[in-house]
Order: structure tokens, then sequence, then C-alpha cells
């Protein structure tokens, strides 16, 4: 299947769940009644939007619904889905279209950087960019293979040292041997780690100020989180603490694919100031989207659990 | 973002006393506040709702009004119930007299399959056995190679047969493992979502293949709302005998241990909380709790240990690590100690620190020893430990009022430990970065604060067992 195709299959996968939701959730007849509202707020939780924010949310349409007079749950659902979608912060600048740019990836233990890293790399190299990928994850048991791979699939270069060097190293190493190239995309993986690992967080900060010190304006630097859509309300600490450790440009959800709605990210992307790049939504190499707030919005109440 | 429920149900029962009855509405407002807190912690909502319409009973059958604080009451009764929805049931690795017994682990993509695997095969063959980890994914790009290097570093011994069937590869890991004397095969399977219908079958497969004697489901702490989809449909369709917690050395709460035992009901066997082979432990319920209910012990350390490392304590470990470690160091990390409520509640509240103190009674009588002995030093005596000889030795004893024997113990400790942190400077201050990853990820800050390894053998030294 094409890039395109895929695409497509995507957002249909994702219009059938918003259809067979609306279905159960707002063709309850023109009553807009307090169940309804209460099924609303569930929804919200259970797409891990928070419950603060969800009981928010709610109040507010429901405010809003009457204000506006809104004559049925289809038009409450299209004001909700609005009102979500502009909940997010705006991509302002793509790292992904710059002139030169080199991308750290970083976050949590298994959140799927490296594999992003590799789908990224293929869209680089298919947009016609010069790729190049450092391998800064110098910590975790065939890691550097694991990227080995990736950079094959995706027929980009790697940048790497042997198993525990120094991460900075090897990031000055890449852009050392990007601009022997001359290559317009730098995409560079790190070791997951927990946010609450002071020592660990420390050591990213070094790598992400050596990048941006040898980067040197020569390269426009981003440090995007990759966060993990099953990621429940621990999420806005972690990126709270990655923001603070390494300020954030950016966020990667991943995981979409599979039942979690990735409604933290929507809390993160708002708080954090922090604009949402790209979604992972597979395992293959094909599998990253771009963003689109109002689909994203749409699929988080897009489909009533348990029902 | 909350403040502990206690806290916060104590406002809610503020003022409740002067009224002399506790109304339906009152009852309502400390269930809102229940479940706030479970919601904050993952717990999933449906799941929640139950849980506080029986908690709701419980409240109004109880004495809460005669209770003194009727707060902490209900705290109480929350902590009962969500300790008992826990750990009802036995929750212990159970092997069979089958050889080799075969442990199988599934799970989501991501979720520390093989970091378990690895673990599960370090503590077996802590207990004696002769485990054989099985690298079944075949999928994830150098997921063999990743746990052939895990088991490497703990000696043991991975089978990575063709790498392309997976069936294949598990059965013949079970030939392989009677052919070399193994007694135990752990299945590391590839991560999974629980709507791919073809990985759904093949992990069916894979247990049909080789009839595992426990299948373990690895579920990471921090999963939100969704886990009860995932487990529900792992538990349908593949089933498996008990839950693996993984990544619990963050701060997430956890609350979806809760949901996974609610909904399929089965045990949670172990906690993982670290990149390390030693760090799988034995489920605690009640800690469990009370961590869901940020009543959280680690994560309370945690905060703890940041209060006690102020600035000058990060200028001290600076100076530390330029100048050495000096015996007014070691009396700071031992007053840092008391800051945190002394030795036992440090032990207490640390997993996996009963296992280092086992048998070794702790009291805190061992702090004011040596705190009492590095008091009798003079200032120079505790900057140039070397000065120390007999007489002075003499004398800081009856200063303190002990033996001789026990300030040598002492210097004896000191200087190991000085040693030692020469050797982790060696290793942390190269140019190589590597050796970051030590310890306790909590006690970073605490410059000159001994480890937990040390502290036992400094136990171990002062006979303190
Ligand atoms: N279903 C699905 N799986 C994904 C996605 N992205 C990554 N994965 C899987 O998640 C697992 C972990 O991905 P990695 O890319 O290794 O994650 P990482 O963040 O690099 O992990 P560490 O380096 O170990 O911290 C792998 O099995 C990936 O195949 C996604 O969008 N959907
Ligand atoms: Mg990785």
């Amino acid at each position: 299947m094409s890039f395109f195709e895929r695409l497509k299959s995507g957002l249909s996968k994702s219009r059938e769940r918003i259809n067979e939701s609306l279905n159960v959730l707002f063709e309850m007849g023109p009553d807009v009644n307090p169940e309804f509202w209460d099924d609303l707020e569930e929804t919200l939780v259970l797409s891990d939007m928070g419950a603060p924010a969800s009981d928010k949310i709610v109040s507010e349409l429901q405010d809003y619904s009457t204000k506006k007079g809104l004559g049925g749950a289809g038009q409450v659902k299209k004001a909700l889905v609005e009102q979500i979608a502009e909940i997010f912060t705006p991509v302002e600048i793509d790292p992904f279209t710059q002139e030169k740019s080199c991308v750290l990836f970083v976050g949590i233990n298994g959140a799927g950087k490296t594999t992003t890293v590799g789908k990224l790399a293929n869209e680089g190299v298919e947009r016609g960019n010069s790729v190049l990928i450092g391998s800064a994850d110098t910590f975790r048991a065939a890691a550097i293979e694991q990227l080995d791979v990736w950079g094959k699939r995706a027929n980009v270069e790697i940048v790497k040292r042997e198993r525990g060097s120094d991460p900075a190293s090897v990031c000055f190493d890449t852009l050392d041997r990007a601009d022997e190239l001359g290559s317009d995309l730098v995409l560079i993986d790190t070791a997951g780690r927990l946010h609450t690992s002071q020592d660990l967080m420390r050591e990213l900060a070094k790598v992400v100020n050596v990048t941006r010190k040898r980067a040197d304006g020569k390269y426009r630097v981003f440090v995007v989180l990759v966060l993990d859509a099953t990621t429940g309300q621990n999420g806005l600490q972690q990126a709270k603490e990655f923001n603070k450790a390494l300020e954030l440009d950016g966020l990667i959800v991943t995981k979409l694919d599979g039942t979690a709605k990735g409604g933290i990210a929507v809390a993160i992307s708002h708080e954090l100031e922090l604009p949402i790049y790209k979604i992972g939504v597979g395992e293959s190499i094909e599998d990253l989207k771009d963003f689109n707030p109002d689909e994203y919005a749409a699929a988080l109440i897009g489909e009533k659990q348990g029902a | 973002m909350f403040d502990n429920l206690a806290d916060r149900l104590q406002g809610v029962f503020d003022g409740l006393k002067s009224k002399g009855r506790l109304t339906e509405e009152d009852i309502s407002k400390a269930m809102k506040e229940i479940r706030m807190a479970l919601l904050e912690a993952d717990v999933n909502y449906k799941i929640v709702k139950d849980f506080t319409n029986k908690i709701k009973e419980r409240a109004l059958g109880a004495d809460v009004l005669e209770s003194l604080t009727p707060g902490q009451q209900v705290v109480k009764i929350v902590l009962d119930e969500l300790t008992s929805l826990l750990g009802d049931t036995e929750s212990k690795l159970t092997l069979t007299s089958r050889i080799p017994n075969v442990i199988m682990l599934v799970g989501l993509q991501g979720s520390g399959k093989t970091t378990a695997a690895a673990k599960l095969a370090y503590l077996l063959k802590e207990q004696g056995r002769r485990p054989v980890l099985a690298a079944c994914d075949v999928y994830r790009p150098a997921a063999a190679d990743q746990l052939e290097t895990l088991g490497n570093e703990i000696d043991v011994k991975v089978f990575r047969g063709d790498g392309k069937d997976p069936v294949a590869i598990a059965q013949s890991a079970i030939k392989f493992a009677v052919d070399d004397l193994k007694d135990v095969v752990i299945v590391d399977t590839a991560g999974r979502l629980h709507v791919d219908e073809a990985m759904m079958q093949e992990a069916k497969n894979i247990k049909a293949a080789v009839k595992p004697d426990q299948v373990l489901m690895v579920v990471d702490a921090m999963t939100g709302q969704d886990i009860v989809t995932v487990v529900e449909a792992f538990a349908n369709e593949v089933d498996f005998d008990g839950v693996i917690i993984s990544k619990l050395d963050g701060d997430a709460r956890g609350g979806g241990a809760l949901s996974v035992r609610a909904v399929t009901g089965k045990p949670i066997k172990f906690v993982s909380m670290g990149e390390k082979p030693d760090s799988l432990e034995v489920f605690h319920p009640e800690r469990m709790a009370k961590r869901i209910l940020g009543m959280g012990d680690v994560v309370s350390l945690i905060e703890k240990a940041q209060k006690a490392a102020d600035e000058k304590q990060i200028e001290d470990a600076e100076r530390i690590l330029r100048d050495g470690f000096t015996l007014e160091d070691f009396l700071k990390s031992i007053k840092g100690m008391r800051k945190m409520g002394g030795l036992n509640s440090i032990m207490s509240a640390l997993p996996g620190a009963n296992k280092l103190t086992q048998g070794a009674d702790l009291d805190d009588s061992m702090i004011d020893r040596m705190e009492a002995i590095i008091y009798s030093m003079t200032k120079e005596e505790r900057l140039k430990p070397k000065i120390i000889n007999g007489p002075r030795r003499a004398r800081i004893a009856k200063g303190a009022g002990v033996e001789v024997y026990d300030v040598n113990q002492l210097l004896k400790i000191f200087n190991d430990g000085t040693k030692a942190m020469k050797k982790l400077q060696n290793q942390m201050g190269g140019k190589k970065g590597k050796g970051k990853r030590k310890g306790f990820g909590g006690f970073g800050k605490m410059g000159g604060m001994p480890d937990m390894g040390d502290l036992k053998s400094m136990m171990d030294k002062l006979g303190l067992k």
C-alpha cells in the first residue's frame, strides 16, 4: 500500500469509528438529557483527558449549548470537537520541513522513539531530503542494532559508537558527519528514561546542550517528546519534567492504532504549549501521519467503550 | 496537582462535628474527592464508580462520625478496600514439578516484557534454578539481540532458534532446555496490540504449542484508562495467570493495577522497578493501595529526599567530587538520614530495602553512635581523618562513650566508603560518561548519602545484625 493509500485507509478507519460512536453516543434522539452529558463525560475520562478537564469541558459545553440553543446531539458533538481541537497548540514551525534541522527524540522507555526515527527517516527520504540518523541511545541493550535495521529500511546512513560510549559525543559526531554530507535533516535517537531519574535527566540535558552548541545556528535544533498514547495521567508529569530539563519543542504521539485515545496529549499540548507534529499508527515504516487536530479530537470522543 | 486524599477528606468533614450528623451530602462530597483521586491515579472510570459505591455503603454503615477524625476513618476504609481488592489471592510465582517449567510473557508493545524476562531469569537463578530465555519476538528489530545481551549480563543462556517462527522457537527452546539440563524456560514474546487479530492468534499458537505453566502479562504502570480494554482482550484471547507491573520506579500512581485486578481477577505477581536485573520485586497490595491514593511511601520518600537535598547539599556534592569525602560529610549524610525520619522509615519506605536488611535489626541507635563518635572529633580530625592516631582514637572513644573498637570500625567504614567513592568518581568523572545509571534514582541529589548497599555492609561491620 502506498503512503497515500494508507493515509486514506487510516482516515476512513477513524471515520468509521466516529460514525459508530455517533450512533451510540449522539443519535439518542433529540433530547440531550442528563444521561447524555454523563456519557459524554465518561467518554472524555476514558480517553485519558483527565477528570477535572473532562468535567470542565462538559459543563462549559452545557452552558454553551444552552446559550446557543443547539438543536441536538449532533450539533453538540460538532461543537465539542471544535472546542477540543482548539485546545491544541498549533504547529508554528514544522521541524521536518526546515531547510536544515536536527531533531532529538526523547521520552520514557518503550514510548516508540526508535521506531519513530525510522519512520521519519523514511518520510524524509521520500520527500527528497538528505537524511542522517544519530544513534545516541548508547545505553539500552541492542538499541544501536535496532536503529541500524531502521536505517537500512529507510536507506539512511547512521552515525554510531559502541554501546556505553558518551551519548553527547555521538551527537557531536553526527553533526560533524552531517556537515560533511551536507545533510538537511538530522534525526537523533536517545535512550529511554523515566523523568524521575534526575541523573538521567541531567545526562540528557547535557546531550541536548552539546547538540545545540555544536549545531551553532547552522542546524535548527528541535527536541521532541515521544509519548505513548496509552499513557494515563502521569503523562503530564512526564512532559513537564522533560520540558523543564530540555525545553521541548513539540510532541509525537505513538500507538494510536490501538484503542487508547491519547487524551493526555491534549492537556500536555495545551498546558506546556507544545504542538503535536506527527502521530504513530502502527509498527511499519509507513505508519506515520501528520497531526490533524480535528481528526484527533473526533477520535477522542469517537468510540464509546464497553457500550 | 492533588493533595493527599487524607487532607482533602479532612476538609470535607471539617465542621461536621458541630452538626452531629453525617448527611448524605457529606458522604457524596467525600465520594467525589475519592473519585477524583482514583481517576487521577488512572483507575478505570467504571471501576471507580463501582468502588465508590461500595465505599459509600461502608462509610454510611461504619461509625465514621463517632471517630475523632472522620476523614481519616474514611481514608482507612478506602485503603482497606483497595488493599483487599489488590491482593486477595496468592501472588507468588508458582512453579510446578514439570521439567522444564515454562513461563510465557505477553503484553503490549513497549510495556517492558524483554526487561522483565531477564529480571525473572535473574530472580529464578538466584533461587537456584537454571533458566533459559527464549527469544520469540521476531518482529521488532534487534529484539533477540537485546534479550541476548541482557542474558549475557546475567549469565543466562538465550535461545534464538531460527529467529523466524515464534512457535518453533518456543518449542525448540524447550527441547534445548531438556538437553542442556535447564529447568525453566522463559518465553519472551513480541509486543502486540489486543486488536491485532493475527498477532493475538500467534500468541494463542505459542501457548498451545508449549503449554506454559504460567502466562504472565506485563503491564506498564503508566497506562491510562485503556488498560481495561487491553487486559480484557488478553484475558479472553490468550488468558494469563498473573501480572507484572512495570516501570513502577516512575511516579505514576499505577491505578491500572487495580483495574487489572478488578476486571480479570488475576493476581499481580511482581512489580518491576528499574532497568537493572535485580529490580523485580514481590507485590505488596498495601503499598500499591497507598501509592494509588497518593499516600505512596515511595513518592513521599522521594519528595522528602528532594527537600532534604537543599542547595547547600548540592554544593557539598560538588565539593566532594572535587576534594574528596570527609568525616564532616559523613556526619551530614547521617543527619540527612535523620531528616528523612531515621533509618527505619527509610528502610520501610524503600521497596527492596527489606531485601538488604534481612535479619538486620535496624535501630536508630546506630545512627546515634556514629554521630556521637564524629561529634567527639575535632574539626581538623573530621576534615583529615588520616591524622587520627591511637591516642586520638582513645580520646574520641571516651568522648563518645564508646569503645575504641567502635571508633576503629567507623574509620574503617569511612575509608572503605571513600575508596568506593573514588571508584565511582573515576567512572563518572571520566569523559566516557557511562556508569551513570546507578542505585536509586531519587537519591542522585543527596550529596554524600551512602547508597543502600553501603549501608548494609556498614551495618554488618558495625555488628548490627
Ligand atoms: N502498534 C504500534 N506500536 C508501535 C508504534 N510505535 C512504536 N511501536 C512499538 O513499540 C515498541 C517500542 O518501540 P521503540 O521504538 O523501540 O521504543 P523506544 O522509545 O525507542 O524504546 P527504548 O529505546 O527501549 O526506550 C516496539 O515494539 C515498536 O514496534 C505505533 O505507532 N503503533
Ligand atoms: Mg529506542
